[in-house]
């Protein structure tokens, strides 16, 4: 099979299993899960096979895999379809594909299978757990199996096959289309316990708000599209004529580039997608869906594929950029990235959820890989998007395995408390110790722990890029935000894995089944290892011993390799102190925390508490100045004023007159003459309608003749006119 | 002489109702059987029609022509092109899925049938008419039983109001409308009705200024245009759902159509000159009427003014007068029509069962009617643009012309893009999502294999344009070829 024919065909097992599952075999769940990971699998082979022949074939960016088919006719040719794996696409095909199958075999675990159904168990609730009476007699409370487990996998084939067919697009439009399919799958699995009102609530404003970045980029591809003709990346991307045509023509804004508003526009697309700041609100809401639903949307795919798409459009974006001046949209980015990366960070300090504390965590983290493009450091984005998804995706389906075996503690116990809140957890190193190492190691890599972990390779780069190239305001905001993110992260680990438990419930959690154990060890392999394939050349000592791989395989993409920064020890002793120093505060505030407490930190922080608590009230200001105007612009402005009072006024009025006319005429001037057509008009135009009372008794002739007399009018009035003129 | 494949498809429906209105009138069953095999009669006809066409000739093909009135210079000439052999696929199907959920109606259903049959008849004539006075003449064809269905099989509440408001808003449309014609066929003094002649007329500049916008207007009326919107939803429903299928689905098209053959092919320097400030109107359209069908608790005001709102993308694509927009609403004409035909169908089936359709009442429905709610969400799916589904097929090719020529028009435009994505959300979660109220629990039941079959074929057709655009895209290009020769090139 040639490679060409196997990227076609990457996609499709994901979408076979969902049509096979929602038609045929969602009665069974065994059948259904193994026909989703059996397609999951598939998908990981093809995309394997096609990753070691890309890393093997020789200048890969000069001549990537690429072949398509023509699908829509526009203009004066068809639009061509097609697949492309470049090193980009390559590289995250790689990622793409084991985080996906890890994530499929952790949900077989994650929704009970082999447990028994739930004793009040609806569907569109999570399981409340099973009654079992064991040899002895006793009665257990056991976790129940997930009422709608087929749907669930069902919906994960077909967010699989999204991000699949984003991958490997060659263009901008199938992108989108991948890009909306996965949209669409993550408003169905964020409601997928459509019980809980709240879960309703964040369905429908992830779909929102990041359809309002979509319909920017929808622009942003139209625009491009009537520049160039094409959507294709590599006549668009790979052509230093189309980029520096487009960068040269003036747009419609003054001062823009065409490049550079298609580049901005398109970018607000990734806003959405990749929840940065104005557009961040949905992704913490977006943890009501199930776990895997969280390591799948803002871990592994979805959130990933805002950041692929600028770091894939980057030749675009920077067009037109002489000596490595920023050019608008880098700035733009650049600016958003940085204040993202920071501003998030400062909430998920004051976030007590374990699930929360990750989403905004990566809010923070994906502002790094937007600021770090925007400053123009292409590989370091890319580098950070892959180590980053793999140690997220360890972190959330970590997290998911705390929220299980608390879970079982609290079924096991009786005891309700709230098992995604870290103040009642504590001590769970013991209870669960592979959750424990794998969640360590994740933690460490997301804060960057040097030298071992993959964090710590790429964070250090994107410095390393803002410091060599004298952004410093960029950089001082990103160490900043590294700062926090080390501080946090330990702080979760501290508050979950350390210490003594603070709840009964964290007392008898257990350990969670292999299918959600081995994922984690997995996925930790990844999170060190990921990062040993990017050390800098010149790094002290272990500069050079393996070579910059990736630096040399994805910079090919670009038509000019980028150069490597000279290293600097300023950058690398920051990202040093700050991983560090975040680390060793984490432990000391939170360590001692007992049960009950409050957070340490707020006494401290005062006001500044309940602002970062509340995420700085942007969910309430949104509210305020967005939802409740565009409410009172449709229903009172729109619909009552202008539409039922204003036109339909000025019918009813004219209505009015008109039957008041007729009855003047009628009654002064000319009664017997005005008893036909003009007053039957005139009066069933009143909405009252009295005369139309006759109609009801049915008498069909009535109509016809209405119809007939109509149409004879209308004629009448017709050749009268064309006699009158006459025929020329 | 060729066979006559455009007249069989026009009279087909005229003289099914002449055979059904003679079928004793308690023989309910026959009736319906007649009804359903003229219409899937006129359905396999427009599907060989519209496959037969051939695009790499293009132009108009299955011309037919007899002389009429000699005098006058009127004639029966009908004949088919890029543009409208999509919409007369469209009157097939809606036709035809509109007997097949009509099954169900009990009040006198031989002079239903009867009425629609005529309709469907004006329908399919003003599509392949190429002589404006037949044009005109079915137009009020099509117009009159509008007014007699409403008003007889409507609902009880504002049928009375909403019939007789339609039809005056469309009589008065159709009056200004033909006032431009008649000017143009004196004007232009070659004592003819034929359009095919009246392009070659050779209009001055001023006179087409000057009568642009009584033709174009007067026509947009029936296609909804803003500020003459507002027959359309109180029309939608009132109608029964047979008759919203038809209103919503083909007769809106009818008035976008006609304004596009009349007043922009006929008049095209007129129409470069006014389309600066019609576009505006077909902007507020779009934002306005997508605004409106977020706030309303009558599910059916919901789709009637979010056919206001899809309609002005039909009328703003046009108005870009780019090759794109023109492509765009040739395809936006055809998806929508199936789309809210598809809506309003589901509409009425939930109707059928709750007797009512207040949205904040309904809930659960998906439980009982599967299919249903999954023929919804195809449709919503649809009017958000969605790619994959035939609306992305039609607006992408509309942004992408009024970005061209308005880039500020299209990013207001694509506002309406969101707020339809959440009315639709909001739909689907409210009457087939969420709780079912105590009261249907046990009363509510799935629909019939006859509307099942009607929405599978609808949602089929949505998906088939989305996925394989290549059967009608071509096509309809071939059609704008033609416009944009008129309007010389641009």
């Amino acid at each position: 099979m040639t490679t060409e024919t196997l990227i076609w065909l990457i996609p499709l097992p994901p979408l076979l299993a969902f049509f096979l599952i929602v038609l045929f075999t969602n009665r069974s769940r065994g059948l259904s899960h193994t026909i989703a990971i059996g397609a999951a699998f598939l998908s990981w082979l093809g995309s394997m096979v096609v990753f070691l022949r890309a890393i093997q074939t020789h200048e890969l960016g000069k001549h990537p895999f690429s072949a398509s088919i023509p699908w829509l006719p526009l203009g004066e040719g068809w639009f061509s379809i097609g697949v492309l794996i470049d090193p980009l696409g390559a590289a995250t095909l790689f990622f793409v594909a084991w985080t996906i199958l890890m994530i499929f075999i952790y949900s077989v675990g994650y929704h009970n299978y082999g447990q028994p159904e739930g004793d009040h168990d609806r569907k569109g609730l999570p399981p409340h757990g099973a009654t079992v009476v064991d040899e002895h007699g006793h009665q257990h409370t056991v976790p129940s199996v997930e009422p709608m487990y087929s749907r669930f996998f069902a919906f994960i084939g077909l967010f699989a096959f999204g991000m699949y067919l984003l991958v490997v697009s060659d263009n901008l439009l199938t992108l989108f289309v991948g890009w909306e399919i996965m949209g669409l799958c993550s408003y169905l699995l964020i409601g997928f316990w459509y019980g809980k009102p709240s879960a309703r609530a964040a369905m429908i404003k992830a779909f929102i708000t990041t359809r309002v970045g979509d319909v920017f980029m929808l622009l942003g591809i139209a625009y491009l599209y009537s520049q160039t003709g094409t959507l294709n990346f590599r006549e668009i991307l790979y052509s230093q004529e189309v980029l520096d045509s487009l960068a040269s023509t003036p747009s419609y804004i003054a001062g823009l580039s065409a490049a550079a508003l298609i580049g901005i526009l398109l970018f607000i697309g990734t806003v959405g997608k990749s929840a940065q700041f104005p557009l961040h609100v949905w992704l913490p809401d977006a943890m009501e869906g199930p776990t895997p639903v969280s390591a799948m949307i803002h871990a592994a795919t979805m959130v990933s594929a805002g950041v692929y798409m600028v770091i894939r459009i980057f030749p675009l974006l920077s067009a037109g950029s002489h000596h490595g001046a920023l050019t608008a949209p880098m700035i733009v980015m650049a600016i958003i990235g940085a204040g993202t990366a920071l501003f998030a960070a400062t909430i998920a300090v004051a976030q007590n959820d374990i699930k929360r504390v990750l989403a905004y965590s990566t809010i923070s983290q994906l502002g790094y890989m937007v600021a770090a493009l925007g400053i123009g450091a292409y590989i370091a984005a890319a580098f950070h998007l892959i180590t980053h998804a793999f140690f997220k995706a360890l972190l959330f389906l970590g997290s998911g395995s705390v929220i299980h075996g608390m879970e079982h503690g609290v079924l096991h116990t009786d005891d309700h408390i709230d098992p995604q809140n870290m103040l009642n957890m504590g001590g769970l190193r013991k209870k669960m110790p592979i959750t424990f190492w794998t969640f360590l190691i994740g933690g460490f890599a997301l804060a960057g722990f040097p030298l071992v972990t993959a964090g710590f390779w790429s964070k250090d780069e994107i410095l390393a890029d803002a410091f060599g190239h004298a952004h410093y305001g960029v950089f001082i905001t990103l160490a900043l935000a590294a700062l926090l993110t080390a501080f946090y992260t330990m702080r979760q680990i501290t508050l979950t894995f350390l210490g003594e438990p603070r709840t009964k419930a964290a007392e008898h959690a257990q350990e969670t089944p292999w299918t959600m154990t081995l994922p984690l060890v997995i996925l930790a392999v990844f999170a060190v290892s990921a990062g040993w394939v990017g050390i800098p050349e010149h790094f002290p000592l272990l500069g050079g011993v393996v070579p910059n791989w990736f630096h040399e395989f994805v910079g090919e993409t670009l038509l000019e390799k980028p150069k490597g920064v000279e290293f600097n020890p300023i950058p690398l002793l920051t990202s040093i102190v700050v991983a560090l120093g975040g680390i060793y505060l984490g432990w000391l505030v939170y360590r001692n925390v007992k049960a009950g407490e409050v957070d340490p930190l707020e006494k401290p922080l005062g006001a500044l508490y309940p602002v970062l608590r509340n995420k700085y009230y942007f969910d309430e200001l949104y509210e305020l100045i967005f939802i409740r105007p565009s409410i009172w612009v449709s229903e009172v402005f729109t619909y009552l004023w202008i539409d039922r009072k204003f036109i339909d006024g000025i019918l009813h009025v004219v209505a009015d007159v008109s039957v008041k006319v007729g009855a003047f005429l009628r009654n002064y001037i000319d009664k017997p003459v005005v008893n036909g057509s003009g007053d039957l008009v005139a009066d069933v135009t009143k909405s009252s309608g009295r005369s139309m009372r006759v109609i009801q008794t049915g008498r069909i002739q009535q109509y016809m003749m209405m119809a007939l007399v109509g149409f004879v009018v209308l004629s009448g009035i017709f050749y009268y006119i064309v006699q009158r003129m006459g025929v020329q | 002489m060729q066979f006559p494949i455009l007249s069989f498809i026009v009279f087909t429906p005229i003289v099914a109702a002449l055979i059904i209105f003679l079928i004793p009138e308690d023989r309910k069953g026959e009736v319906r059987v007649a009804a359903l095999a003229a219409s899937a009669f006129a359905l396999v006809l427009s599907i060989w029609v519209y496959f037969a066409y051939d695009v790499g000739v293009g132009g108009y093909q299955f011309v037919e022509q007899v002389s009429w009135i000699p005098a006058l210079g009127i004639s029966y000439k009908v004949g088919l092109d890029g543009m409208n052999a999509p919409l007369v696929l469209l009157t097939g199907v809606v036709m035809f899925t509109g007997v097949l959920i009509s099954w169900g109606i009990d009040d006198r259903p031989r002079e239903f049938f009867t009425f629609l049959f005529i309709l469907a008849t004006g329908v399919f004539g003003v599509f392949v008419s190429l002589d404006l006075f037949m044009l005109f003449f079915f137009y009020e064809i099509a117009v009159f039983p509008m007014y007699l269905l409403i008003s007889i099989w409507g609902w009880k509440e504002t049928r009375e109001y909403a019939a007789m408001k339609l039809t005056l808003y469309l009589f008065v449309g159709s009056v200004i409308a033909l006032v431009g014609a008649l000017a143009m066929y004196f004007t232009a003094g070659l004592g003819t009705f034929d359009m095919l002649e009246l392009e070659r007329a050779g209009f001055s500049r001023e006179f087409q200024i000057l009568w642009f916008p009584f033709v174009f207007i007067g026509f947009g009326v029936l296609g909804g245009i803003f500020p003459f919107h507002n027959w359309s939803p109180d029309g939608h429903v009132a109608a029964p759902t047979a008759v919203s299928m038809f209103h919503a689905g083909v007769l809106m098209k009818l008035g976008a159509f006609a304004a596009l053959r009349v007043g922009l092919m006929l008049l095209p320097e007129g129409a470069k000159f006014h389309m600066g400030w019609i576009i505006l109107l077909t902007l507020v359209n779009v934002v306005y009427g997508a605004f409106i069908a977020s706030v309303q608790t009558d599910f059916k005001y919901v789709i009637g003014f979010s056919s206001v709102s899809h309609m002005g993308l039909v009328l703003m694509g046009f108005a870009t007068l780019t090759r794109e927009g023109f492509i765009g609403s040739g395809i936006q004409m055809f998806s929508h029509g199936v789309m809210t035909a598809l809506f309003f169908a589901v509409v009425g089936m939930v109707y059928d069962q709750a007797h009512t359709r207040e949205i904040p009442k309904l809930g659960g429905f998906r439980k009982v009617m599967p299919m249903v709610a999954i023929a919804f969400i195809i449709g919503g799916l649809v009017s958000m643009g969605m790619p994959g589904f035939s609306g992305f097929i039609a607006e992408f090719p509309i942004f992408m012309g009024v970005w061209k020529s308005y880039p500020l028009i299209a990013i207001i435009a694509a506002i309406s893009i969101v707020i339809t994505a959440s009315y639709i959300i909001r739909v689907v979660g409210r009457v087939f999502y969420g709780k079912m109220p105590e009261e249907f629990e046990g009363h509510v039941h799935d629909v019939t294999v006859l509307d099942k079959i009607a929405l599978l074929f609808l949602s089929f057709i949505l998906i088939a344009l989305g996925v394989f655009p290549g059967w009608m895209v071509p096509l309809v290009e071939s059609g704008v070829d033609t416009i944009l020769r008129l309007l010389g090139g641009a």
